[in-house]
C-alpha cells in the first residue's frame, strides 16, 4: 500500500472528518462553478433593480424568478452574491496560501540546506515576524499599501510565509541527516535538485497539515479585514464584505443579508478545519498513538 | 440578609435596571474629536460646542438666524457692523461676558494651528469693543454675511482660554462658556458628560445631567435605544425607521435637513478621468460638457425609488441645491422625473447611442447611505447604457483627490443657510480672492450666475436678495451645473415620554429635549 | 541564569532597533513623510514650520536620529484629527484595551484549561467529544461574526447585557478601570467573551493533547503502580507538566489578544487602542498609526521577553544554548 493510500484509508476511519471533506468538496465545487450555477450575475448592474431590494427569502421578482435567499439592499440575489463571494473568499485564501507556501518552503529549505548567513537571516526574519500577531501585520501593510485585491494577497502572503519557512526548515534539518540525502550528495546532484526533488517530498506531511489550517486562517483573516473596511473594494465583494454590508440590517429584521453569508463562511472554514484536524492526526507521528 | 443581597445583585446584573432620573443619555452618530470650538469644523464637534458655548447669533429649528449672545445688530455703513451684546450673561466660572471676550474669540480662530474656523472670520479686518456690550467689526469690502458667519464663531472666556490649546479644552480647563450646560468630562471615543447650567440666560434644560455616548456604528446605536441603554439617538439607520415607527415604546422626530446630496460633473477638461467608450478607448470629447448628456443622466436617476427603497423615506427628491425651508429656494423648480427612455434618446442625440463608460466616485463614511446611493445610481445609469464603475473612499481621502480634479462624476453633500451661499461655493466661477467657487469641482462657469450672486451679496434688502438668489438657482439648475439628487431628512428616535423639536441643521441639542 | 537574562534583554533591544528602522523606512523612505506627519489641510506657514521641526529637509541618516530622539522622548507627532500628541492619545486608550485583553485571557484560561483537561482525561466520552467539537467551532467561527451574534442574542433579544461601549470607570492607582462596578462588568461581559472564544478553543486543544501525552509518560505509570489516587496523579503531576507549555502559550497569546481586540473593539464600540487604530486608518490620521505601531511593537517585545524568561525559569530543561 503506498503511503498516500494508507493516509487516505486512515483518514477515512473518522466519520466526522469524512463529513468535513464532503462539505469542503461541496464548498469548492460551488465556488468553482459560481458563474454557471448562479441564477443571476450579481455584478451586472444593468440587471439589478432597486425596487427588488431587501426582499425576504423565497420572494419573487417581477420576472417571476424566485430569490431563494432573499435580496440585499441593492436588489441583488443573495444566493448569487454568496456564491460569487464564496468564490472570491476561497480564491483569495487558496492563492495566498499557495504563494506563501511556495515562498516560505523555498526559503526554509534553502536555509536548512545551505546554512550559514542565509539560514541566520531567514530565521531571524521569520522569528521577528512570528512574534507579532498576523492581524497586526496585515493591518499595517494594508494601511500603507491601500485597498485592492493584489494588496490583500500581498498582506496574506506576508502573514503566512514565516510559518512555512520555519516548518520546512525544521523538517529539512531532520531529513538532511538521512542516508538518501548522503547518496544524492555522493551522486553530485545540484543543490536545487537535491532540495526540490529529494528533500521536499519527504518534508511534505507537516507542511500539508499546516497549509490546510492556514487556508482556513487566511479566509477568516480576509473576511475580518473586509469587515473592518480595509479589504476588498465593493466591486469584488468577498463573504466578509457581504456580512459587513448586512450588519446594518440585522436589527431591522432583514437578517438574511448578513446571516446567510456568515453561515457560508462558517461552513467553508469549519469544513477545512475538520479536514485539517484529521489530517494532522494521521500525518503527525506524535498524534498517531491512538 | 446575605442571600437577599446576593439575589439583588444577581437580579440587577441580569435585568440591568438603568438609572433614570434627571439624566438624559443620547447616542451620537459620529465621533467627537475635540472639545476645542475653534479647531475642527466637523458637525459632531460643533454640535458639542453648542452645549457649552454660545455664538453672537444663533439659528432656530428652521435654520433662520436669531439673536444669540447679541440681541441686535446693524450695518453702520457698508463696511461696518455693530453688535449689541446681551447684558448680565455669565460664564460658567461666574465672570461676566463682555465684548472683549468676543474680540478674543475672533482673534483665537486665527491662532489655533490648523483651525478651520478662520474661514468665518477672514473677512473681518477690524474689531473693536466700543464698550462692554457693544462690538464693532469692519470688513475690507461690503459684505452682508457677517451675522451669518458669526453664527459659527463660538465665544470663549478670554480669561479661561488665554494661551490654551486643544488639550486644555479636552481636559476641561478652558471649557468655560456661557452655554446651557457645564462641561463635566470628555472620555475620548466613549462619551461626553455635561451638567445643567442653572444660571443660563436662555431657556433652561429640563435635564440636570446629560451623557452623550459616541456610537458611530449604526446597529449598535439603535440597539442601545432598543435595550434601554440610551434615551434618544440621532441619525436613525434608515432601514430601521419602519420598525421604530411601529414600536409603541418609541417615538421619532424628523425634519427635512439642509443637507442636499448632488453630483458634480466635470465640465472644464477636454479629457476627464475615467471617461471612455465601452471598449476602453478614450472619447473624442468630454460628454459632460454637453447639456443633453447632463440632462440625460439626470433623467436616468429614479429619485423616487432611492428615497423610498434605499432611504426608507428619509429623503426628499431635490430640484434645488438647497432644501425647501432654506432662504433662496426656488419653488417653481421640480425634481427631474424618471425617464430612462428620454435619457437614451438624449444620449443618442448627443452622439452616444451606445452610451459610454465612466467612474462614479463617492464617500463611504460621511453621508447617510452614501455608498449604497452610489451603487444604486450606477445601477440606474447602466440601464440607459452608461456603464459606471463605482469607487468609494473615506472622506479624508476623498476630499484631497476631489480637489485635485481626479473625479469626473463625484457625489457631495452640502448644507447651507441660503441658496446664494450654496451657489457661491459650489457653482460660481472659482475666484479665491472673492471666495467664490471654493468647492466648485466641476469648473462650471456661468458669468450670468456670478453676476446675480454678486448683486445679491451687495444688497442689504432681504427681499431683493432672495429674488436674485432664486433667479441664480433657476439659471444654474436649468443648465444642469450639477445634478441634484435629494435632501436628507434628519431623524431622531427616542423613548416615548420624550419629545424633540427636530432641526434643519441636523444638530442634536440636549436642551431641546422635553419630557412629556 | 543571569547571563541568559542579560542576553535576552539585549536581544530585545536589538529587535526594537530593527523595528524602529523598519518603521522609519516605511514612513520616511517608502512613504512620503510630508503626507504622513504633516496635516494635509495646513496652510503654507504651518507646513514650513512642521518641516523644519521634523527635519525633513536634512539627509536621511540625520532624520533617522531625529526620529529616534523624538520617539524615545515620546514625541511621535500630533494627531491630525484630535490635534493632541499621538502618544498621549494611544496611552489614554491603552487601559481600556488591556482591561479587555486581561478579562478575555482570564476567561480563556479559566474555561479552556479545565475543559481541555476533561477532554484529555476522557477523550471518548460524550462530554469529551462535545468539548472537542465545540473547540473546532470556536476556532473556526470568525470573531466578528460571533460578536454580531452575541449582540443579537444577549442584547437585543434577551436584553440582559448592554450592546456597546464601556461602563463607568473608577480609578485604580491612577488608571481608569471599569471592572470594579457592576455596570462596568455588564459592559465588559460580551466583548471579553467574544475576544476569549478563539483562545478558549486553543487552550482546550493544547491542554487536551498535553494531557494525553502526559498520561502516556512513564512517571504516570509509576505513580499508578505506587498506588497514588487518580486525583493526585492528575491534580499534581499531570497538571504541572501540562501547565508549563500551556501557560507560556497563553502568555504569548496575550499579545495576540491585544492585537485582535481591534475587531472586538470595533463591533462593541469599546474605546480602546484597537478601535483608535481602525478609526485612524479610515481618516488617514497617520501620526496615530505610526504611534500605535511603535507602542505595540514595544509592548510585544516586552511580552515576548517576559514569557521567554518565565518559560526558562519554569522549565529547567530549557536553558541557554539549547536549540528550541
Amino acid at each position: 500500500m503506498t503511503p498516500a493510500r494508507r493516509v487516505a484509508a486512515e483518514f477515512a476511519t473518522s466519520r466526522i472528518a469524512l463529513a468535513g471533506l464532503a462539505l469542503l468538496a461541496l464548498v469548492l465545487l460551488a465556488a468553482a462553478l459560481a458563474p454557471w450555477i448562479s441564477p443571476q450575475d450579481p455584478y451586472d448592474l444593468a440587471r439589478l433593480d432597486l425596487l427588488d431590494s431587501r426582499l425576504p427569502p423565497g420572494a419573487r421578482s417581477a420576472a417571476g424568478t424566485v430569490y431563494w435567499l432573499g435580496t440585499d439592499d441593492q436588489g441583488r440575489d443573495m444566493l448569487s452574491a454568496i456564491l460569487y463571494g464564496l468564490r472570491t473568499s476561497v480564491a483569495v485564501g487558496f492563492s495566498s496560501t499557495a504563494l506563501g507556501l511556495a515562498i516560505g518552503v523555498s526559503l526554509g529549505l534553502a536555509a536548512a540546506w545551505l546554512g550559514g548567513w542565509l539560514d541566520a537571516l531567514v530565521m531571524r526574519l521569520a522569528d521577528l515576524q512570528l512574534s507579532f500577531p498576523s492581524i497586526l501585520i496585515a493591518l499595517v501593510l494594508l494601511a500603507v499599501l491601500g485597498q485592492g485585491l493584489d494588496k490583500i494577497i500581498v498582506a496574506l502572503v506576508a502573514v503566512q510565509w514565516a510559518y512555512y519557512a520555519r516548518t520546512a526548515r525544521a523538517a529539512a534539518l531532520v531529513e538532511r541527516r538521512k542516508e538518501y540525502i548522503d547518496a544524492a550528495v555522493a551522486l553530485a546532484l545540484s543543490n536545487a535538485r537535491i532540495i526540490f526533488r529529494h528533500l521536499l517530498p519527504n518534508c511534505l506531511p507537516p507542511l500539508l497539515v499546516l497549509a490546510t489550517v492556514q487556508v482556513a486562517a487566511a479566509i477568516t483573516l480576509e473576511a475580518t479585514l473586509s469587515f473592518l473596511g480595509l479589504g476588498l473594494p465593493i466591486t469584488q465583494p468577498s463573504l466578509g464584505l457581504l456580512i459587513s454590508n448586512g450588519f446594518n440590517y440585522l436589527l431591522s429584521g432583514h437578517y438574511w443579508i448578513s446571516v446567510f453569508p456568515g453561515i457560508a463562511l462558517v461552513l467553508a472554514v469549519v469544513s477545512i478545519n475538520l479536514v485539517a484536524d484529521r489530517l494532522s492526526e494521521v500525518l503527525d507521528p506524535h498524534e498517531r498513538r491512538r | 440578609m446575605h442571600r437577599l443581597l446576593r439575589i439583588l445583585v444577581a437580579g440587577s446584573i441580569l435585568w440591568g435596571l438603568p438609572a433614570h432620573g434627571a439624566e438624559l443619555r443620547i447616542g451620537l452618530a459620529a465621533d467627537v474629536t475635540s472639545m476645542d470650538p475653534h479647531f475642527l469644523g466637523i458637525a459632531p464637534n460643533i454640535n458639542m460646542a453648542w452645549h457649552v458655548f454660545d455664538a453672537l447669533t444663533h439659528v432656530d429649528e428652521d435654520a433662520r438666524l436669531i439673536p444669540g449672545l447679541a440681541v441686535s445688530w446693524r450695518a453702520v455703513d457698508a463696511t461696518t457692523w455693530e453688535f449689541r451684546l446681551r447684558r448680565g450673561v455669565r460664564f460658567h466660572d461666574g465672570t461676566e461676558l463682555t465684548a472683549e471676550d468676543a474680540v478674543f474669540s475672533i482673534e483665537r480662530t486665527f491662532q489655533v494651528p490648523n483651525g478651520q474656523f478662520r474661514t468665518f472670520t477672514q473677512r473681518i479686518v477690524g474689531k473693536e469693543a466700543l464698550d462692554a456690550h457693544t462690538l464693532r467689526l469692519k470688513t475690507a469690502t461690503p459684505y452682508a454675511m457677517v451675522p451669518y458667519d458669526l453664527n459659527s464663531v463660538f465665544i470663549v472666556s478670554r480669561k479661561a482660554a488665554a494661551r490654551s490649546g486643544p488639550e486644555d479644552f479636552d481636559s476641561g480647563k478652558a471649557m468655560i462658556g456661557t452655554g446651557p450646560f457645564r462641561f463635566v468630562r470628555f472620555a475620548r471615543g466613549d462619551r461626553v458628560e455635561l451638567a445643567r447650567n442653572d444660571d443660563y440666560w436662555g431657556a433652561k434644560s429640563a435635564w440636570e445631567k446629560v451623557s452623550f455616548r459616541i456610537v458611530p456604528t449604526d446597529p449598535a446605536r439603535l440597539a442601545g435605544l432598543l435595550s434601554g441603554d440610551l434615551d434618544a439617538i440621532e441619525q436613525v439607520p434608515t432601514a430601521d425607521l419602519p420598525r421604530i415607527r411601529r414600536d409603541a415604546r418609541l417615538q421619532t422626530a424628523q425634519k427635512v435637513s439642509w443637507r442636499t446630496i448632488f453630483f458634480h460633473l466635470d465640465q472644464q477638461h477636454d479629457r476627464a478621468p475615467g471617461l471612455a467608450d465601452k471598449a476602453g478607448r478614450s472619447l473624442a470629447r468630454n460628454p459632460f460638457r454637453d447639456l443633453r448628456v447632463r440632462r440625460a443622466l439626470s433623467k436616468a436617476i429614479n429619485r423616487q425609488a432611492i428615497s423610498e427603497r434605499l432611504m426608507d423615506g428619509a429623503a426628499l427628491p431635490a430640484s434645488n441645491l438647497v432644501s425647501p425651508p432654506v432662504f433662496g429656494y426656488a419653488p417653481d423648480l421640480k425634481p427631474e422625473p424618471y425617464d430612462p427612455d428620454g435619457a437614451k434618446r438624449l444620449l443618442a442625440e448627443a452622439g452616444y447611442p451606445d452610451g459610454f463608460a465612466m467612474t462614479l466616485s463617492a464617500t463611504n463614511n460621511r453621508y447617510v447611505n452614501d455608498e449604497q446611493i452610489a451603487q444604486a445610481v450606477a445601477q440606474m445609469l447602466a440601464r440607459v447604457g452608461v456603464r459606471a464603475r463605482v469607487e468609494v473612499f473615506p472622506i479624508n481621502a476623498y476630499l484631497p483627490k476631489a480637489r485635485k480634479h481626479e473625479f469626473a462624476f463625484a457625489m457631495l453633500g452640502w448644507g447651507s443657510f441660503s441658496g446664494d451661499l450654496a451657489l457661491r461655493t459650489l457653482v460660481a466661477t472659482p475666484n479665491p480672492e472673492r471666495g467664490f467657487g471654493a468647492w466648485n469641482w466641476s469648473g462650471y462657469s456661468n458669468p450670468k450666475v456670478d453676476e446675480l450672486l454678486e448683486r445679491g451679496f451687495a444688497s442689504v434688502d432681504e427681499k431683493r436678495r432672495e429674488a436674485l438668489a432664486r433667479e441664480a438657482m433657476r439659471l444654474a439648475m436649468r443648465d444642469y451645473a450639477v445634478i441634484p439628487l435629494h435632501h436628507q431628512i434628519a431623524t431622531w428616535a427616542m423613548r416615548k415620554p420624550l419629545a424633540y423639536a427636530p432641526r434643519t441643521d441636523e444638530f442634536t441639542f440636549a436642551h431641546r429635549f422635553q419630557a412629556r | 541564569m543571569l547571563s541568559h537574562i542579560v542576553r535576552r534583554v539585549l536581544q530585545s533591544f536589538g529587535v526594537l532597533a530593527v523595528m524602529s528602522l523598519l518603521v522609519f523606512a516605511a514612513v520616511y523612505a517608502v512613504g512620503n513623510p510630508m503626507d504622513i506627519l504633516v496635516n494635509p489641510q495646513s496652510d503654507q506657514d504651518e507646513i514650513a514650520r512642521a518641516t523644519a521641526a521634523l527635519g525633513l529637509d536634512r539627509p536621511l541618516l540625520e532624520q533617522y536620529f531625529i526620529f529616534i530622539k523624538h520617539a524615545s522622548t515620546g514625541d511621535l507627532g500630533r494627531s491630525f484629527a484630535f490635534n493632541v500628541p499621538a502618544i498621549g492619545l494611544i496611552l489614554e486608550r491603552m487601559p481600556a484595551t488591556l482591561e479587555l485583553a486581561t478579562a478575555a485571557m482570564l476567561i480563556a484560561v479559566l474555561l479552556g484549561i479545565p475543559l481541555g483537561l476533561w477532554a484529555g482525561l476522557k477523550p471518548r466520552s460524550a462530554a469529551g467529544r462535545t468539548i472537542m467539537a465545540g473547540s473546532i467551532l470556536g476556532f473556526s467561527l470568525p470573531t466578528f461574526w460571533v460578536g454580531l451574534m452575541l449582540i443579537m442574542v444577549f442584547s437585543v433579544w434577551l436584553g440582559w447585557l448592554p450592546t456597546s461601549g464601556r461602563g463607568p470607570t473608577t480609578n485604580l492607582i491612577g488608571i481608569p478601570v471599569s471592572f470594579l462596578t457592576l455596570e462596568g462588568l455588564r459592559h465588559l461581559a460580551l466583548p471579553a467573551a467574544n475576544l476569549a472564544l478563539f483562545n478558549v478553543s486553543l487552550l482546550i486543544r493544547l491542554t487536551r493533547s498535553g494531557t494525553r501525552e502526559a498520561l502516556q509518560q512513564d512517571y504516570v505509570r509509576f505513580a499508578r503502580a505506587k498506588g497514588l489516587t487518580e486525583t493526585r496523579i492528575v491534580g499534581v503531576h499531570v497538571l504541572r507538566n501540562v501547565l508549563v507549555p500551556v501557560v507560556t502559550v497563553a502568555g504569548v497569546e496575550f499579545g495576540s489578544v491585544i492585537a485582535f481586540a481591534v475587531v472586538t473593539e470595533s463591533i462593541f464600540a469599546w474605546p480602546g487602542m484597537g478601535k483608535l487604530l481602525i478609526d485612524s486608518i479610515n481618516v488617514l490620521d497617520r501620526p496615530v498609526i505610526v504611534g500605535y505601531l511603535c507602542i505595540v511593537v514595544t509592548l510585544f517585545v516586552a511580552i515576548n521577553l517576559f514569557v521567554d524568561l518565565l518559560y526558562s525559569w519554569l522549565d529547567p530543561r530549557v536553558r541557554p544554548g539549547e536549540a528550541r
